[in-house]
């Protein structure tokens, strides 16, 4: 069209600034509603101790909801989650406690077993092309049955102090010492500092300025468009200074968290495959519009199959974390996480009729959650009203997202 | 004669774009009007300014429809006046059956229930009016591309049209459709119902229309009165396109080399009903640097063919050989299709073609990542260079390569389909109705881009409902019915004539 030639400049950067907004807005979003709680909970939720909780207590939303993006991404939906979280915890817990296997081989086989489970259902949406909804919906009762016959109504644990250590452990304070040996008690920040968590969470804030310059550099110096750089100096000061908050925060408790340590792994990961690698561009075009995809050569039946194994191997991880935090297997582990991932996602931006969501939409949506269910806790707000305050901010996300693509 | 619509000086924008400036249109009554123009040009806007889409306040002018001023906030208003607009894709529930989608939304119901009887007597009525021979129990999915626009338009009798806007009603019908339609219009111009008919295809309305209205670039260039005698094509792209267009197709000196492709005896069976072929033993080739048509009319087939061809995209039992450049080559799935050097432009580029909420970028490299990736990681700097050659080479017009291909315009989103292919470097091309809904300019362009491929060596096949542009672009062509390929002419010596003399003369022997 010709008008859309005399426009370039101006549409393109109003187009930018807008993209950005939407990505922002939810992380503001969620700084809002730290600072609301942080308010009203006295200085509580965000003390040491307790940011150290919530980041355990959503460790393993995070870790399914990256999962979930892809599935969601894809056209489909997971349902069974909660139930393979349950069921591989189970499995896991019978075998160290009944069987003595050693912690190790049991985390290994409990991967390839909930990747089993997820490989199973994707055999039936992708090939038999049952609907997703229906097949995970069986698989929800199936696991969650299965789970409870294995345990009978008992709990199982406790664990190696090794096993639980993946979920209540922190990483070794090794550069302490030696600090303290040259400064003496003097040492800033107090005796009981954990210097290494202080450190890494530098290291890496610097990793992330470093990255976000080199590519700000290479975009702008192609005909690539880029974000205004007061945007991008704003964005990446912002992102820096939370880094080096938390991990001083972390620090001034135990550290950096093991389960900490594998979610941020996970997340790069899964932020790379994403942005950067075929598989993801190929899932990303499946969900936008399947039979474009498939009569552009991708296969997309063998792509759904991926992602849904994908999923049950990450549901499989959070059950071993969902475990050893709990130190026992119970019944009724993993109820409902389900809904918690779902949410995630949907809070984080992804669309339900799939093709649009982002890595870092849905870990800050896992975190939205996480935190209102964390300082309404404290508040001591009944589960019941919990659940009316989650939904209706679930509503309102979406309604957001929706208004704004409609009106935009 | 009165007018039966004015639209003064209405004018439009939206955020950034002016679409429509200072439109003048008058239409009278009992007349067939016929608005043209290239693609952006303002017709669409304005017809969704005249039906309430665009509701009153959004827009500057005035409407005035049987001698009074309206103001309309949304499409009930102006159906209730008599004004039914028939978009492009139509707007039918494919499962539900035709008695029960003319009626959808004013049934003949007290209390909410549904009197069949007169509903089912009301739709015989109107389909004998439209001249449709089919059961109003019939569901929408089971007919074809022709007869669901002759519902549509018994849908809007159903109405009480008065006048009735066709928004490129003609361009997904063959031929024979085609002009059955417009002899609909005829007779619909008999009972004083005043049409609007909005077309690409010039030597069409010329026949049936009273006025011919050009806009350009948001505005009315003129209305020309042709009722009085018929006016020359090129007078009338001239004013659309704003010059002189001395061809209608770029020249071309073909250099047909050795033989590329070919397939034999293939016979397809329909996907859902077993047993029933839809191909039945068709054998084709394809030289280096030849562009091949096969022309039909709708439903002949062509589709299925290609899409069969394309790694059984469509049908099961797919049987016959095929030979790329004499070699036996496997085409039992796209990937395999693909890498033996085929590849199939779509004729459906929203809803098979592009991936529309992804950017063009995205959408260019979809079919050949690998070409831009190392170890399944994508290189994102050649895969910026890469889609912004593209966008270069094809003129794309857009924002960048950026810009998601839901906003670009018919003809920059087939340019998009293209370069995809092109990208992925095939040997032979099969082009399904390249053109259709693309205006005269980037048609122009796009029948470039095809003789440059031919030029480098590849073999391309087009298949088309046009007649013209077959011969107007093709080395050779087949003619296809009921799944047969049943001529084989060169282009040279071909004509409309010809090709349609062989389909009845089929038709023929068979009845």
């Amino acid at each position: 069209m010709k008008h859309e030639a005399i426009k370039v400049d101006a549409a393109t950067r109003a187009s930018i600034w807008k993209n950005n907004l939407r990505d922002y807005g939810l992380l503001g979003s969620l700084l809002v509603i730290m600072a609301l709680f942080e308010y009203l909970t006295g200085g509580v939720l965000l003390a040491p101790v307790n940011i150290t909780n919530l980041i355990l207590q959503n460790s393993y939303i995070v870790i399914m909801a990256l999962g979930m993006l892809l599935i969601i991404v894809g056209g489909n939906i997971d349902l069974s989650v909660g139930s393979i979280v349950g069921f591989v915890g189970a499995i896991a817990a019978t075998m160290m406690v009944d069987y003595k296997i050693p912690w190790l081989p049991v985390v290994g086989i409990s991967l390839v077993l909930g990747g089993v489970i997820g490989a199973a259902q994707g055999y039936f949406v992708a090939y038999a092309k049952i609907p997703s909804f229906i097949v995970t919906l069986g698989g929800m009762l199936v696991f969650r049955g299965l789970t409870g016959n294995i345990l009978l109504g008992q709990f199982v644990g406790p664990f190696p102090p090794d096993f639980q250590s993946i979920s209540s452990g922190f990483i070794p304070d090794l550069v302490s010492a030696p600090l303290k040996a040259v400064f003496g008690n003097g040492l800033l920040f107090g005796p009981h500092f954990r210097w290494t968590s202080m450190l890494i969470g530098l290291i890496g804030a610097g990793l992330l300025i470093a990255a976000g310059i080199r590519r700000w550099r290479r975009d702008s110096a192609q005909t690539m468009e880029t974000e205004p750089f007061a945007l991008f100096a704003g964005k990446n000061a912002i992102f820096a200074i939370l880094a080096l908050g938390f991990s001083y925060l972390l620090a001034s408790y135990r550290g950096l968290p093991n389960v900490l340590i594998i979610m941020g792994a996970l997340t790069l990961l899964y932020m790379f495959v994403t942005q950067r690698m075929t598989i993801g561009r190929r899932i990303y075009a499946l969900g936008g519009n399947r039979m474009a995809a498939q009569l552009s050569g991708i296969r997309t039946e063998r792509l759904i199959f991926l992602t849904f194994a994908n999923m049950g191997a990450l549901a499989g991880l959070a059950g071993l974390i969902v475990a050893a935090r709990l130190n026992s297997a119970t019944p009724s582990a993993g109820n409902s996480f389900e809904l918690d991932v779902i949410a995630a996602c949907f809070i984080g931006g992804a669309s339900a009729s799939g093709g649009v969501g982002k890595v870092m939409g849905v870990v800050i949506g896992a975190f939205v959650m996480g935190v209102m269910n964390n300082g309404m806790s404290i508040l001591g707000i009944g589960i019941y009203w919990q659940y009316v305050v989650k939904g209706l901010v679930l509503l309102a996300a979406v309604y957001v997202d929706v208004y704004q693509k409609n009106n935009g | 004669m009165t007018a039966i619509l004015e639209m003064r000086g209405i004018s439009k924008s939206f955020p950034g774009v002016k679409a429509l400036r200072n439109v003048n249109l008058a239409v009278e009554a009992g007349e067939i009007h016929a608005i043209c123009g290239e693609n952006g040009a303002g017709k669409s806007t304005l017809m969704k300014v005249l039906s309430g889409v665009y509701p009153h306040g959004s827009y500057e002018g005035d409407i005035v429809y049987q001698g009074a001023t309206r103001q309309f906030s949304d499409i009930s208003d102006s159906e209730k006046l008599g004004i039914i607009i028939i978009h492009q894709e139509l707007a039918l529930v494919p499962l539900l059956s035709i008695a029960e989608n003319i009626f959808l939304g004013h049934e003949p119901a007290t209390f909410g229930v549904i009197d069949w009887d007169a509903a089912f007597s009301r739709t015989r009525e109107l389909l004998a009016k439209v001249g449709l021979k089919e059961s109003p129990n019939a569901l929408i999915t089971n007919l074809g591309v022709g007869k669901q626009q002759l519902v549509e338009i018994a849908k809007a009798l159903a109405k009480k049209v008065k006048l009735l806007i066709l928004d490129e009603p003609t361009a997904s019908l063959n031929e024979s459709d085609s002009a059955a339609l417009l002899k609909l219009l005829l007779e619909f111009k008999q009972q004083g119902i005043a049409s609007i008919l909005i077309s690409h295809k010039l030597n069409e309305f010329a026949g049936v229309a009273d006025a011919i209205t050009v806009m350009r670039d948001g505005t009315t260039v003129e209305t020309i009165d042709i009722s009085t005698g018929p006016i020359s094509e090129a007078r009338i792209i001239k004013s659309m396109v704003g010059r002189e267009m001395s061809e209608r197709y770029p020249p071309r000196r073909p250099q047909i080399g050795e033989r590329l492709f070919e397939i034999s005896n293939w016979r397809v069976e329909h996907p859902l009903h077993a047993g029933r072929e839809v191909i039945k033993g068709v054998s084709l080739h394809v030289n280096r640097g030849e562009i091949v048509g096969i022309a039909g009319l709708m439903g002949s087939g062509r589709t299925e063919l290609a899409m069969s061809v394309f790694g059984r995209a469509y049908g099961r039992q797919v049987t016959g050989r095929a030979f790329m450049q004499g070699r036996e080559i496997d085409l039992s799935s796209i990937q395999h299709a693909v890498r033996n050097g085929l590849a199939y432009v779509t004729e459906d580029r929203k809803s098979l073609g592009l991936i529309l909420g992804e950017d063009i970028k995205s959408n260019i490299t979809l079919a050949h990542l690998s070409g831009v990736s190392r170890a399944g990681v994508i290189d994102e700097r050649r895969e910026a260079i890469v889609a912004e050659q593209y966008r270069t080479k094809l003129n794309i017009r857009s924002s960048g390569i950026l810009q998601k291909t839901l906003n670009l315009s018919g003809g920059n989103q087939q340019k998009v389909v293209l370069s995809k292919w092109l990208f992925a470097d095939p040997q032979v091309l099969i082009l399904d109705e390249p053109t259709r809904g693309i205006d005269v300019g980037a048609k122009y362009e796009i029948y470039t881009i095809i003789n440059e491929l031919a030029a480098s060596g590849k073999g391309v096949i087009v298949i088309s409902s046009e007649m013209p542009e077959l011969l107007g672009i093709c080395d050779r062509l087949y003619v296809m019915n009921e799944g047969r390929l049943i001529d084989e002419m060169p282009a040279a010596q071909a004509s409309a004539e010809k090709i349609m003399a062989a389909i009845m003369r089929q038709h023929g022997s068979q009845q």
